[in-house]
């Protein structure tokens, strides 16, 4: 027994050392940043301990408005993206003819440069001496009045980041529901029909239910990637996210350690800390929420 | 309810996309099934069983012909408009649902003023369950019940609306052998129960001849013959119903009709007073051989099987069609498993004539020429 068990652990072996010297070494350490003050970069000293990291953080504009941003594009992108992939899905399953050329249309983006997608955006979206932008030739093609919508009014920056995160994570989920909604059994279906049930019915009573451990699964790993989005604003907004007022989480992390007002680690770790509660607490509830809800085949 | 199927054709579009063109699943398809009765719909995979079971259902559309139940035509009427309860193969019970929501589920989709109180939607529910013998299970997922209950719950959920008629997609196929016996009989009774005309289909001719009123044969979408299990297993009415029905399979012979009497190589086996001469296929039952020490039909003897009740003589014969001959003699019979060849006596009434070239039947009188002493 004692014999086969360090057998067991001598195969994890490789395994546990990645992971202790790269995944449990660093939290450790962010944890002791966190709550070292006063920490100097080049002396590498510290004046004391204390959780004056957290209050700094806690009041500082730019970390409550980068919260703030964050959380507005997890609540409106999670929900609208995981929507529209669903109907998109939905609708790759019952169409015959052309499937896979849809399929790949839709799969492109994932494929796709981040920074390269977001030149685009640029493109259309960007107001410029020489040019409105195409978007908003639409706009005044069509009477409305044009707007900046890289430096101009904070719901117009806030639209174009959520529409273009919507784009940017759409692909992925659409691949993960159209095989989820292919693998339910066919059988299903036709006793349904059998029995009279109605589309909705069998939509909300069979296809939801059946598909329900994808759906949250995409649910909980959008909420993290969302959280998490920085790369994104970046390809957008350019590096200077605090003076554009649409820095986020993690842009506020890279700030504080490598930004031009940056060099302090205590800080970013504490902000980072943070980060990973808010991500613990919304991931918890979302596993209770799912318990009654999900089913697993 | 009586089932009318008139001259039904299914024809589905070729899955091969360079010829185009269409696959006959079903065709020309006419027959009856009387009320009240339990019907099996047998033949081998690909012979347009399952297509025909839903056509009956409704959940395929027929090219040509027409459905009647009574006198209702229900051609183009969708499944739930038809009154049918419908058992899948793979059972097809919702898995994220328990047994009573399973079984309840046709009752909830019920509208306007066939709609149901939750009271007697579970009342109904628990008297399905009772007819199929699973009211105990009632709040567990399909997931945690057996082949055999999954099964159960499936006929109750289709028997739950009470339909007119009751169709089961190879219903023991997914189950073990010792289960298999136990819910064919299952089935029988709760069909007799409710009395409800039953449809099954099986490529298992054993299932299909063990428990039907009804048996009908198809091939490759045509019907072959419809009867009695026992008077299609006496009087096939071509070759491959013969083949098809009966375990061991029936011995096939190249054979001869010649001067008034039926030949197998260099031995007249049987007379045939009157017949004309011609090539024939000799289909012989196992049950057909009776040993006889001067009998005129002479194999080579490989092995002797005993097996309780019966003793199995295989051997090989030169014209037989079948890799050995099988014969079935009762066990009581002495046979000297040394000996290099075996003599037997043939019956006529176990002994059926098809012709070479169209392999249907002939009819002709068959005689046993040698008198036992």
């Amino acid at each position: 027994m004692i014999k086969s068990s360090a057998k067991a652990w001598l195969y994890l072996l490789p395994a546990v050392l990645f992971l202790t010297a790269f995944m449990v070494y660093p939290l450790f350490d962010v944890m002791v940043y966190s709550v070292e003050e006063g920490y100097n970069f080049a002396s590498q000293t510290y004046r004391g301990t204390g959780l004056y990291n957290y209050s700094y953080v806690l009041h500082d504009q730019y970390f409550l408005q980068a919260v703030k941003n964050t959380f507005i594009l997890v609540i409106i992108t999670v929900p609208l993206s995981t929507g529209i992939a669903l109907l998109i899905s939905l609708g790759l399953n019952s169409v015959t003819k052309f499937k896979e050329l849809f399929q790949t249309i839709f799969f492109l983006p994932y494929v796709t440069n981040t920074l390269a997608v977001g030149l685009v955006f640029m493109i259309l979206f960007k107001k410029t001496p020489y040019s409105e932008g195409f978007v908003n030739l639409i706009i005044t093609a069509l009477g409305g009045t044009s707007v900046d919508f890289i430096e101009g009014p904070y719901w117009a920056k806030m639209f174009v980041l959520c529409f273009y995160t919507v784009w940017v994570v759409l692909p992925f989920k659409i691949l993960i529901l159209t095989s989820a909604l292919a693998s339910v059994d066919d059988d299903l279906y036709k006793a349904a029909k059998v029995d009279g049930t109605g589309r909705l019915r069998i939509f909300t009573r069979i296809t939801l239910p059946m598909i329900s451990s994808m759906i949250f699964y995409l649910v909980i790993t959008g909420f993290i990637g969302a959280f998490k989005a920085y790369s994104d604003v970046v390809a957008i907004f350019g590096t200077n996210l605090n003076a554009a007022g649409m820095n986020t989480i993690v842009g506020y992390v890279y700030d504080m350690l490598y930004g031009d007002s940056g060099g302090y680690p205590s800080f970013a770790s504490a902000a980072a800390l943070i980060l990973f509660a808010i991500v613990l607490t919304i991931t918890c509830i979302n596993l209770l929420v799912s318990r009654k809800k999900v089913y697993y085949a | 309810m009586k089932i009318v199927l008139e001259h039904l054709t299914k024809r589905f579009p070729s899955l091969d996309r360079k010829t185009g063109g269409f696959v006959t699943a079903v065709n020309d398809f006419s027959f009856e099934i009387p009320d009240g009765k339990l019907v099996g719909l047998l033949g081998p995979s690909g012979c347009g069983k399952s297509t025909m079971l839903n056509m009956i259902c409704g959940l395929e559309t027929p090219t040509e012909g027409k459905i009647y139940f009574g006198d209702d035509d229900v051609t183009k009427l969708p499944p739930e408009n038809r009154g049918v309860g419908m058992v899948f193969q793979s059972y097809a019970l919702y898995p994220h649902l328990t047994v009573r929501q399973n079984i309840m589920f046709p009752l909830e989709n019920l509208k306007g003023d066939a709609k149901l109180s939750k009271e007697v939607m579970r009342e109904k529910a628990l008297e399905a369950a009772k007819l199929v013998q699973i009211e105990a299970l009632m709040d567990r997922k399909p997931s945690e019940m057996s082949g055999g209950q999954q099964q159960r719950v499936a006929i109750a959920r289709a028997l739950v609306k009470k339909p007119r008629v009751l169709l089961l997609d190879e219903p023991l196929s997914n189950l073990d052998a010792r289960l298999r016996l136990q819910t064919r009989e299952e089935i029988r009774r709760i069909q007799r129960e409710t009395a409800i005309t039953t449809v099954f289909v099986t490529h298992d001719q054993e299932e299909a001849m063990s428990i039907s009123d009804l048996i009908v044969v198809m091939n490759r979408g045509e019907l072959q013959q419809i009867g009695k299990p026992q008077d299609v297993y006496d009087d096939p009415v071509n070759l491959f119903v013969a083949k098809f029905l009966g375990t061991p399979a029936i011995n096939v012979f190249a054979g001869r009709l010649s001067g008034g009497k039926l030949w197998i190589g260099n031995e007249a086996v049987l007379e045939a007073p009157g017949s004309e001469d011609r090539d024939v296929w000799v289909g012989i039952r196992p049950e057909g051989f009776v040993l006889y020490e001067n009998g005129p039909f002479r194999t080579k003897l490989s092995r002797i099987e005993v097996m309780g009740r019966d003793t199995s003589i295989v051997s090989t014969h030169d014209m037989c069609e079948n890799t050995v001959v099988r014969s079935i003699i009762s066990s009581g019979s002495q046979i000297d498993p040394d000996q290099e060849y075996v003599h037997f006596l043939l019956k006529p009434e176990k002994v059926c004539l098809f012709a070479k070239d169209t392999e249907e039947r002939i009819y002709t009188e068959l005689r046993n020429g040698h008198d036992k002493k």
